[in-house]
This record gives C-alpha cells, structure tokens and sequence, in this order.
C-alpha cells in the first residue's frame, strides 16, 4: 500500500468511492439534515474536520495500543469510544477558541459522533492497511466527498420544495431516490483509480 | 484465555478512563471562564459570577429572577434582556424567539446566552422586584373537577407586593419518575391587599408536571418554593367599557382584576365573558355575583361550550368568542379594552375578532402563557 501517493487517496476517496455514494455510509444525518443548504454545510464541514482528526487519531490507538497487543479485535468498540471523546473535545475547545467557528460548525458535532461514516473511514484506513499520512488524506477525501454529496443533495431538495411530488414519496422517498440516481453517476468515476 | 479476557477487560478500561481524565481536564481548561461582571442597567448592580453557565442561571443564582416558564429550554421567550456588550453573535437557537426589531436592539435569550466576559445588560427596572418566596399550603380545594384553588401563606419574605394581573413561578418538586424540578407560571387570584396569602387555581393538564405535581402530590402544610411578581398584564387608564374574557384557570387573574376595580373604585362599565365546557366547569358563580352587586356596572356572562343535554342551562351557549361577537357588533367599540387569559386557542381567536371589531391592539391586554 505504500505505493499509492495520499494526494491519489484524496481525490479516489472523493470521486470514485464516494463514503456516501458508493459506500451508503452516514445515511442518516445525510437524509435529515440536507433540507438546507445553509445546514448542510454547517454539518459537512464538521464532518470532514472530524474525519481527518479521528483518522489521525485512530491510528495512532490502532497501531501503537491495539496491535501490539494483539487486541485487534476491539478495534470497533474502541474507535467508537476514541470518536465520542474526541468529538466532545473539539467541541469544548471550539466553543473555547472560535466562536465564528463554533456557531457554523459547533452546534453540529454532537450529531456527527454516531455518524457511521466516521467510523467506516477508520475501519477501511485498517483494512486497506494505510499509513498514517495516507490515513489522514483518506479521511480529509471521504469527508470532502461527503460534504459535495450533501450539498448537492440540499441543492436539488431546496429546489424541490415547491415542486408537486407524489405524497407517498415526499420527504425521504424522494431523497433515496435522488441519491441512487447521483450515486449512479458518481459509481461512473469508479473505473478510474481502483483504491481497494 | 483468561489472560486474554483479562487484558480485553483492562486495555478497554484504561482507554475510558485516560479518555474520561482527557475530558475532565479539558473541560476544567476550557469551560472556565474565570469571574466575570455583569452590570445591570448602566452600573445600577454589579455582579460577580463565576463564568460558563448561562445569563438567566448565573442572575438567578444571584437573587435576580427573569420569568422563564420553559425553565431555560428556548421555547417560552420569556427571558429576554438587552444586552449592550459582552454576548458574543446570536445563536441559532434564540433566532426563532426574536423579531427583527428585537435583533436589532441586541435583545438576547437570557436562557441561551453563556456568560464568558463581562457583560453589560440591561433589564426593566422592576425586576429588581422580583424575589424568591418560601411559602407553606394552607389550604387546597377543589374548585371543579381539575382546577384547585391552592392558599399560600408566605414565610420568607412575610410579604409580597404586586400589581394585581401579575403572575408568579411556583417552582415543583421531584416525584416519582420525575427526577428534577421546574417552574411554572400562574396568575395570582387574590387581591392587592392580601399581602401574606396568595390564591392560585391550577387546572389539571394531562401529562403536565407541574400540575400533576400540584393535584397529586401537593398536600397542606408542605413548602414551596416561588419567584415573583411577573408580568405587564394590570389595568390600564381609560374612559371605554373593560371588557374581560377568560376560560378555566383563566379566572384567576380576573378576579383579582376585579377586587381591584372595587378597591380603587372605578366606575367604568365592565363587562367578563367566562368560558366553560359544561356546568361542571363553572366555579365561583357566588363570588361573581358578589362582585356584579360590588361593582357600578359589572356584568358576568358565562358561556357553556357542550352544555348537557339534559341540564337545565338557561345561559349562552357555544364557543366563547359566539356571544362575544354578538354583543362587541351591539355596542361602540371606540375606547374599550379587552382583557384576556386563556388558553392560547381562545386568545389568538379573540385577539382576531376584537381587532376585527375595531378594538386596536395597544387596547387588548393578555399574557399568553402556553
């Protein structure tokens, strides 16, 4: 794996496999919050500032406490614990330090600790067996890539607010469906660079 | 394999606990503000508090008492005061309270703003007034089937002054599974002149704390605790007809109105449209016919909204606002004040139809509870 620049990582982990349109992770908190773009990117942005540092942080527990300990194995309950200290950290030290910061991005963290995509990008950094440097650019990428992916999606469904849509699909019905049809074309990327 | 269990067990405790040490430490850092100062009214009061909590519980911890009837939640937009310096951008939270004026003469939730530096607020001078009361039940009766009328002798302080409309917080205590305590606003029911025993009548909300709390658990003799006197709802100057609508628990303040309108010997023409479900629902009819040979020109109406079938009501019946509308076309409206307390329903209906009937708002008086 040694061979793949982290600059490739970056971009693969925002086109070609998209966390949110090829993996279908952070599903949730994508559906709920992307009714406005203003909120939508208030929650990107968080979510790629806490997908670089957790990726960062979670390999040094993984590599330095886990694995010499042979305790891979704990690796899931561990880089959920490790992701919810960390996320109440920057969150204290963001309301400490940057209020601009906290208020547009802030408010969101406590949303994003249970966010599966957080926890997806630090169990592929080990399957896929990065280094650290590779980590932190896959991280920073698939946040990237979830960021564009809300953002888009907020885009069409404020755009669709006053459209008349079939009742039985209205709200998350046509929010699936919109993002099939977007991460058709974003699977269209995939042959490209194959990053597994 | 016990090894292995064993240094699972420890490996996953020491990383919760150094996480947990991380934390503490961090918020000790960072969520301490320090002493902060907060000056009230261009250095009327000074205040020295400990920094990181909110404005509304730092001024009550200090004896200064905003109404807040959602306990600090954001949702009654009770807590409002202006805030010259010191409270940093609005927050997303408080903007649904606020209008657009309100934004822009910096007026700030209270309950929302966390106090970092010093601030320099200002706040209507009579909340200086506002205290906190221990008080004991002297006495609880059913006034209907869900409204009691509760007496509260004041211990600490003795007495109370208000202005009768005011309302105060009675602040419930834990029960069953409900582990904390929260205030709730009710209208004070007696009048001006009892100064050390102050009449409450809490209807029964289903599922509601404060008024479970009250009906279930609340027996004579026992504490409480209150703040007050709150609000702007009073009598206000004037020539024209005061005409009075209430429903349920909504007769509290009413009656003190009335006691003063007798005290001060007013001689306006007063007309009060009660509104009721059936006849189990009316209360008080003695008092108010007391009051109807008191007062110069005062006439009660009460309105039965689902009177029984097979009861004997004579009176108005159907909503509230049915015969109120009749008799508001039958009269001139020029220099009438209205006086509301309801539910939230019946206010905005008879805000809409008294407006309709040329009554100008600055001329209808409530205080919208929810």
């Amino acid at each position: 794996m040694e061979a793949i620049s982290p600059w490739v990582l970056f971009f693969a982990a925002i086109f070609t496999g998209n966390i949110l349109l090829t993996y279908f992770l952070g599903m949730c908190s994508f559906l709920s919050v992307s009714k406005q773009i203003k909120t939508a990117s208030g929650l990107g942005l968080a979510v790629i500032f806490v997908l670089t540092i957790t990726s960062a942080v979670n390999h040094i527990v993984y590599y330095n406490i886990l694995q010499p300990l042979e305790l891979e194995y704990l690796r899931f309950i561990v880089f959920i614990i490790v992701i919810a200290a960390t996320v109440q950290f920057l969150e204290m030290f963001i309301e400490r330090f940057s209020e601009v910061l906290y208020l547009n991005l802030g408010i969101f963290l406590p949303l994003i600790t249970v966010n599966c995509a957080i926890l997806g990008v630090s169990l592929f950094m080990v399957i896929r067996n990065y280094t650290f440097i590779q980590s932190v650019f896959f991280g920073a990428g698939s946040g990237v890539g979830w960021f564009i992916a809300i953002m888009a999606m907020a885009g069409i469904r404020e755009k669709l607010n006053n459209k008349r849509i079939p009742p039985q699909l209205q709200g998350p019905g046509i929010a699936l469906i919109i993002t099939g049809i977007m991460a058709m074309a974003f699977v269209g990327f995939s042959g490209i660079v194959q990053i597994q | 394999m016990i090894n292995t269990i064993l240094i699972t067990i420890l490996v996953v405790a020491a990383i919760n606990g150094l996480l947990a040490i991380i934390l503490i430490i961090a918020e000790y850092y960072f969520s301490n503000y320090g002493e902060c100062t907060i000056d009230i009214n261009q250095g009327k009061k000074k205040l020295t508090v400990t920094g990181g909590a909110t404005l509304l519980q730092s001024l009550n911890s200090q004896k200064i008492f905003l109404p807040s009837a959602c306990g600090g939640r954001g949702t009654c937009g009770y807590c409002k005061c202006t805030i010259e310096e010191g409270g940093g951008p609005l927050l997303p939270t408080e903007e649904p309270m606020l209008t657009k004026d309100e934004i822009a003469d910096n007026i700030r939730l209270s309950c929302q703003v966390k106090v970092k530096q010093d601030l320099l607020i200002s706040i209507p001078e009579e909340l200086f007034n506002i205290k906190e009361f221990t008080a004991e039940v002297n006495a609880i009766s059913d006034l209907t089937y869900d409204i009691k009328l509760i007496t509260l002798k004041l211990k600490n302080p003795k007495e109370i002054e208000f202005t009768p409309g005011q309302y105060i917080q009675l602040q419930s205590k834990p029960y069953e599974n409900v582990k904390s305590s929260v205030s709730r606003a009710y209208s004070i029911a007696s009048p001006r002149t009892s100064k050390e025993n102050i009449d409450l009548m809490i209807r029964l909300v289903p599922e509601g704390i404060c008024t479970t709390w009250v009906h279930q658990y609340l027996k004579e003799n026992d504490q409480v605790m209150f703040t007050g006197p709150m609000g702007d709802f009073r009598l206000h100057e004037g020539e024209g007809e005061m005409i009075m609508v209430a429903g349920g628990s909504g007769m509290a303040p009413m009656v003190s109105l009335l006691a003063e309108i007798h005290e001060k010997k007013i001689q306006r023409k007063v007309t009060y449209f009660f509104g009721a479900k059936t006849k189990d629902d009316l209360f008080y009819m003695d008092k108010m016919e007391e009051f109807q040979k008191l007062l110069p020109d005062f006439t009660f109406i009460p309105v039965l909204s689902e009177p029984k079938p097979d009861s004997d009501w004579k009176g108005k019946t159907g909503l509230v606002t049915v015969p109120l509308e009749q008799y508001l076309k039958s009269i001139e409206t020029d220099a009438v004040q209205a006086y509301l307390c309801g539910s939230p329903g019946m206010i905005n209906a008879c805000v809409k139809l008294f407006k309709n009937q040329g009554v100008s708002g600055d001329r209808i008086f409530f205080d919208p509870f929810a």
